[in-house]
Order: C-alpha cells, then sequence, then structure tokens
C-alpha cells in the first residue's frame, strides 16, 4: 500500500501529458483547418492584381487559442465535470420545489414585456428608446409569433414545414397590395391577410397529405420558393424585386401617428417623434403574438389539438381511434399559415416596404431553427429561443468595441450564421429536445402532475 | 341463428401484385370471442388490416352490423365503434397514459371520459399507477394493456385486438387474456382475436380460424381445434406456452 499515493501522482502527470499530447494534435488540426482560411488569403489589389495577404499572427493565435483550450478541456475541465456526474449519481434523489420565478414564468415575462417601453423611455429617454423598443422588442416579437405558428405545425402536428415563410410573404402582400390599390385599412386587412394565408396553408396541405418527414419537406421547401418567384415574377401586380413601398402605416382607432394637428402626437400634447408608432407597434405585435400563445394552448386542450399531437406520434393509430387525419393535418396548416400570415401584415405595416428578398429560404430556416431549439411544442422554449437568437444577432451589431481587437474592417455581423449555426450545434449536443424538452400534459384526473424531464427519452420496448 | 356482427366474405386483398388474401370468409357473432391462429406471414394481420380498410379489399365485401363497411375510409369505420388494438400496439410515446385514453375517447368528445377511465382503471390496475407517466416508458405488458385500454375508450361494439400477445412473458400473457375474457363475460364485448400464441388464443375463444397462406383452412370451436391432430402438430406441439 505504499504506492498509492505515487499512483495518484503518476495518475496526475499522465493526465498533464494526455491533455498535452491532445493540445499539440488540436493545435495541428487548427493550422491545418485555418492555413489558408486565416493564414494565406488572396486579395485584388488596385491594379486588379491577385496579391497574397498574411496574416501568420492571427493564425498563431488561432492555433494557441486552440491548444489552450484544449489542454485545459482535458486537464481540468472533463475530470471536473466527470466528477460533478459522479457526484450526483452518488447523491440522493430529493424531488425539487419550483422556484416562484420559474413557476410563475410566463406571467413574469409577460408583465416584463407590458412594462417595457416605458421602463426603456425612462432609461434613454424617447429619442433613445427608437432602437431598443424598434430592433429588439419588434424584431424579436416578430420572431417569436412566427416560431410559435411554425410550432403548431412542426412542434404540434409533427410536420416538417421549410416553406413557413410563403406564408408570412402572403400575409405581407396581402396588407401592402390591398392596401395600396384599394386603401383599405391595416384592421380590415389584418383578417383578410390571415384568412388567404390560411387558405394557402390548406392549398399547400392538399398535395402533401400522404408525405411524411423527409419528402414533406422537400415539397414544403418548394412551395416557399414558388411563392417568392411568383412575387418577383408577377411584376404588373407585384413590382417584382423593386417590392411595394409606401405601404399605410396601421392607426389607432383612427389616429394617425403623423405630424399633422390630428396626430397622435399632437393630440397627446407630446413632442413630435417617430418612436411613438414603435411603441404602438410593439404592443400591437406583442398582442398578436400572445394571441397566438393563447390559441394554441386552447387547442391543445380541444380535440383538434389532441389530434394534432396524436398525429405526431402515430398517424396509423390515430386513424384506427377515428380521427380523420385528412382534415386533422389541413387545419395544422391552416391554422399555422394563419398566424404566419398576421405576421405578415404586421411585417408589411411596420416596415412601409415589402419585396420578395424579405422572404427567402434562409427566414424559414432562422425560424424552424428557433422552434427547434426552444424545444418542439413548448411555447416558453421558443420565446426564449427567439429571445437568444434574434436578440444575439442585433446585439452582434451593437458590438463595435470588437473593431479594435480585430481591425476596423471587422464587420460583427458577418458572422451572424456562424454563431447561429453554433449555438444550434452546442443546445443539440446538450440538450438534445430544445431549451424546454418536457412538454406539459393536458390531461389530469386530479390533480397537475408535469412530467419529468428524466422522462422523455424515447421509449420504444 | 342472427345476421353475424362482422361478415367477411370472400376477401381478396394485394400488395401491389402479392396476393395476401386469397377469398377469405370470417364470420363474428355478438358475444362472441373469435381468434383467428396462423404462423407468421399467413395473412392474419392483412385480414385485420382490411377489415380496417387500409388496405382495401380488392374484391370480396365485408360488412359490420348489416352495413357495408368494405370501401369505407379508415377513420369512418372506427366510428362505426370496431375499436382496433393495433399490431406492435402503436401508442402515443411522448403523450402520458391518462391522454391516451382520451385520445381513445375522441368518438365522443369525452362524454363519458371519468367513468370510462375508472372502469380501464379497474381491469388494468397498473395503468392507474401510470397514469401520468408517458406512453413510451412504459413496459411491454402496460403498452398493451393501454392499447387495449385505450381501444376500450371508444365504446367498441367490436374489438379487433392484433397479437396481444406479441413480445410478452407469458405470466403478462395470462393476465392480458384474463382481462379479454373478462370483459368479454362481463360486459358481453365482441372480441376479433389474431394470434401466434395458438394455445392461449384457441382456450379462450368461443370459435378459431387457421389461415394458412391468405386462405382459411380450417374453423370450429376452440375447443375442437385444440383437439384437432392437425392443428396440434402444426401450432401446439412444442411450442406450448
Amino acid at each position: 500500500m505504499a504506492n498509492v499515493a505515487s499512483t495518484t501522482a503518476s495518475a496526475g502527470s499522465e493526465l498533464t501529458a494526455r491533455a498535452l499530447r491532445e493540445a499539440v494534435f488540436s493545435g495541428l488540426i487548427t493550422l491545418g483547418l485555418f492555413v489558408l482560411f486565416v493564414g494565406l488569403k488572396t486579395d485584388q489589389n488596385i491594379r486588379n492584381e491577385l496579391i497574397l495577404t498574411q496574416h501568420w499572427v492571427l493564425l498563431a493565435i488561432f492555433v494557441i487559442v486552440a491548444m489552450v483550450g484544449r489542454f485545459l478541456m482535458v486537464a481540468y475541465a472533463q475530470p471536473w465535470l466527470a466528477q460533478r456526474k459522479a457526484a450526483k449519481a452518488a447523491a440522493p434523489e430529493v424531488a425539487k420545489e419550483e422556484s416562484f420565478f420559474s413557476r410563475n414564468f410566463s406571467k413574469i415575462a409577460i408583465v416584463a414585456l407590458v412594462l417595457y417601453p416605458p421602463v426603456i423611455i425612462a432609461l434613454v429617454g424617447v429619442q433613445g428608446s427608437l432602437k431598443w423598443v424598434d430592433n429588439f422588442g419588434v424584431q424579436i416579437l416578430i420572431y417569436v409569433m412566427l416560431a410559435w405558428g411554425l410550432n403548431i405545425v412542426v412542434g404540434l402536428a409533427g410536420l416538417l414545414d421549410l416553406g413557413y415563410v410563403a406564408f408570412y410573404a402572403v400575409g405581407a402582400y396581402t396588407y401592402a397590395l390591398l392596401s395600396t390599390y384599394f386603401g383599405l385599412s391595416f384592421w380590415v386587412l389584418l383578417p383578410v391577410a390571415g384568412l388567404l394565408a390560411a387558405c394557402w396553408g390548406v392549398v399547400l396541405g392538399f398535395p402533401v397529405l400522404r408525405l411524411r418527414g423527409d419528402y414533406l419537406a422537400i415539397v414544403t421547401l418548394a412551395f416557399g420558393e414558388i411563392i417568392r418567384l411568383v412575387l418577383i415574377n408577377w411584376t404588373e401586380v407585384t413590382k417584382g424585386t423593386f417590392g411595394v413601398s409606401g405601404i399605410a402605416k396601421a392607426t389607432l382607432f383612427g389616429i394617425k401617428f403623423d405630424a399633422s394637428k390630428d396626430g397622435f402626437a399632437a393630440l397627446m400634447g407630446l413632442p413630435i417623434s417617430s418612436a411613438y408608432y414603435k411603441i404602438f407597434l410593439f404592443y400591437l405585435i406583442l398582442g398578436l403574438a400572445l394571441l397566438t400563445a393563447f390559441v394554441t394552448i386552447r387547442l391543445r386542450r380541444m380535440p383538434v389539438g389532441r389530434a394534432w399531437e396524436a398525429l405526431r406520434e402515430d398517424e396509423i393509430a390515430c386513424r384506427s381511434l377515428g380521427i380523420n387525419t385528412t382534415t386533422t393535418k389541413l387545419t395544422a396548416f391552416a391554422t399555422g399559415a394563419m398566424f404566419g400570415g398576421f405576421a405578415g401584415s404586421f411585417f408589411a405595416v411596420r416596415q412601409g416596404f415589402v419585396s420578395p428578398e424579405s422572404f427567402v429560404f434562409l427566414e424559414s430556416a432562422v425560424i424552424l431553427a428557433i422552434v427547434v431549439l426552444g424545444g418542439m411544442g413548448s411555447l416558453t422554449g421558443i420565446a426564449v429561443a427567439a429571445v437568444v437568437m434574434i436578440g444575439g444577432t442585433e446585439i452582434l451589431r451593437e458590438l463595435t468595441f470588437l473593431k479594435m481587437i480585430f481591425g476596423p474592417n471587422f464587420t460583427p455581423e458577418l458572422y451572424r450564421m456562424l454563431i447561429f449555426g453554433l449555438a444550434m450545434v452546442v443546445v443539440m449536443v446538450w440538450k438534445p429536445r430544445g431549451f424546454v424538452g418536457s412538454r406539459e400534459p393536458t390531461a389530469f384526473l386530479r390533480e397537475r402532475r408535469a412530467v419529468s424531464g428524466s422522462f422523455t427519452k424515447e421509449g420504444h420496448g | 341463428m342472427t345476421a353475424p356482427l362482422l361478415n367477411v366474405r370472400g376477401v381478396e386483398t394485394y400488395y401491389g401484385n402479392i396476393r395476401a388474401l386469397n377469398g377469405v370468409d370470417v364470420e363474428v357473432h355478438r358475444g362472441e370471442i373469435v381468434s383467428l391462429i396462423g404462423a407468421n406471414g399467413a395473412g392474419k394481420s392483412t385480414l385485420m388490416m382490411t377489415i380496417c380498410g387500409k388496405p382495401q379489399a380488392r374484391s370480396g365485401s365485408i360488412s359490420f352490423e348489416g352495413q357495408d363497411i368494405t370501401r369505407l375510409p379508415t377513420h369512418e369505420i372506427a366510428r362505426l365503434r370496431i375499436a382496433q388494438s393495433p399490431e406492435g400496439r402503436r401508442i402515443f410515446p411522448r403523450m402520458t397514459v391518462l391522454e391516451n385514453l382520451q385520445m381513445g375517447a375522441s368518438l365522443d368528445n369525452l362524454k363519458h371520459f371519468k367513468d370510462d377511465v375508472e372502469k380501464v382503471f379497474t381491469l388494468f390496475p397498473r395503468l392507474k399507477e401510470r397514469q401520468a407517466q408517458r406512453g413510451g416508458t412504459l413496459s411491454g405488458g402496460e403498452q398493451q394493456m393501454l392499447s387495449i385500454g385505450r381501444a376500450l375508450m371508444a365504446r367498441p361494439k367490436l374489438l379487433l385486438l392484433d397479437e396481444p400477445s406479441l413480445g410478452l412473458a407469458p405470466l403478462i400473457i395470462k393476465g392480458i387474456f384474463e382481462a379479454i375474457k373478462k370483459l368479454n363475460k362481463q360486459e358481453g364485448l365482441t372480441v376479433f382475436l389474431v394470434e401466434q400464441n395458438a394455445f392461449g388464443a384457441l382456450k379462450l375463444s368461443d370459435r378459431g380460424y387457421v389461415m394458412v397462406n391468405g386462405r382459411v383452412t380450417m374453423s370450429g370451436t376452440g375447443k375442437d381445434l385444440l383437439a384437432n391432430p392437425e392443428v396440434r402438430a402444426a401450432y401446439l406441439e412444442g411450442g406450448r406456452h
């Protein structure tokens, strides 16, 4: 037993040796990966000649970061994680009482959102609030609403839809075109946009009734592209790639948000500012998003919502229980599309300008990514994912101090998709079912019991 | 004898060009337990699925309570109160036990939900213990109970069971068969059962059919078939459960 101490010591040095070895390997891999991306770069000089710029210092930084990171990971992080896991397994399972915050999360979040504009104005003033209310608030809420709408199709009914942005486009163009050509108001066209989008949802639904999974995804992807290409090429009506501009603003009970003497600012005796309209839009999209959530929650407790969830689980079993899978699928497509249409008409009224460029496949992908990251079916998780993803990309614009580190040519927004993808990979590794992986059951006999996260693994036994 | 509840006449079903059923005649009367036995690939499950309308029979007819259901879509057949516990159980894995049962009661829009749930829980007390658990986390036997329970929630006139004993331990199979017997005796439920476990099924049944290569080759009372030397040789000897 004399060699116990020496064993631990040799285990420690063995670990260090392994960490060093792996650090060297990852350094080599990094070198190999980045030598052509970072170290050498072809560029054109002023005489249009191809020149080779070299960034050896930057490449060295990359390699060193990778080596140090790997060393710390192997030598310290991994043993620490293993230790914690062992401690967790050894500790007896204790029923954790949910904290007040997590129990009332959605209520707190709604109150916070309602108070958001006044708080921002109090903090940074009316003019300064523009950026925070519009770029962060409205922008994020649009994506929350879109993701909640798509959640009905993908999260509840389990129908993988890669062309959701098509309904967004239908809603946006419905408002843009009908208001410019016929002068109809936003409040009339909002339900019309939802209705038209729902109709297109059914149109898409019919041909794909028999498809599932990958095949469905391909057809919906194509559908999204068709809508976009129609918008580009039907120039007499949609003005093609030029888009529709000068779209009328929304009014609040007939009160316009402009500088006229019966405009909102004048009536309220406030100084003229475009911020009021943005705040109005913020509450409008908040209301629309909450409507989406409310409808989703209610539908889940109704026969059609339960049928959607059952359909996601097992279509054959659904049929054998007397559920008409055709109408169930079509209602899912139509309902999801309707909310996409609402969001679209809101988008048009907010931008005052729509063009096919806003409705590319990437938008569908982003919305779908938010749904998947949030945890399919979970409204809270999706909202959190939208805040992280869209808010995160907006924050990238704010990180001007990075220019000091990486030079004046560095534009952090360009790394948006890289970070988006990285976040996606990280979340899927750590939480394969999204931020909120557990699903809230809808049937109870007596007390409400959430299905704990540890039961959410798939079982087929 | 009165007209049968379920009457299958000369049914032929194809998968593409392959004929899976070759003129099958089966009848099930009210209050009976009828079993259909046969080897792997004999067409037992195909018959079950044909009754449910997926796939539909290419020729022949299927009628239920005198109504022709050969060409009805599956969900309409289910609405006539033909409930099915499909092969492989097919419960909803991410939904709780209670939600699974709720799906079974979709036809009446949960009108009798509470009463019927109590009935299912009396029949399968295990499900009551596990009511808030996700279906996919149940054991095989519990999933089978849930599958039958879910079918019962529709207040069926005819219960179709496709291989309820598949992949289960003998003791659990016995429990499930006893539950079926109890339902039949107490509620007068009509049951049509497809089984590979010929001994258990025939012992339970009033009548039985033997299927070979898409044809019904033998029929008779459960007792007669159990005593029949051909049946014994083909399905029972060496494989008694």
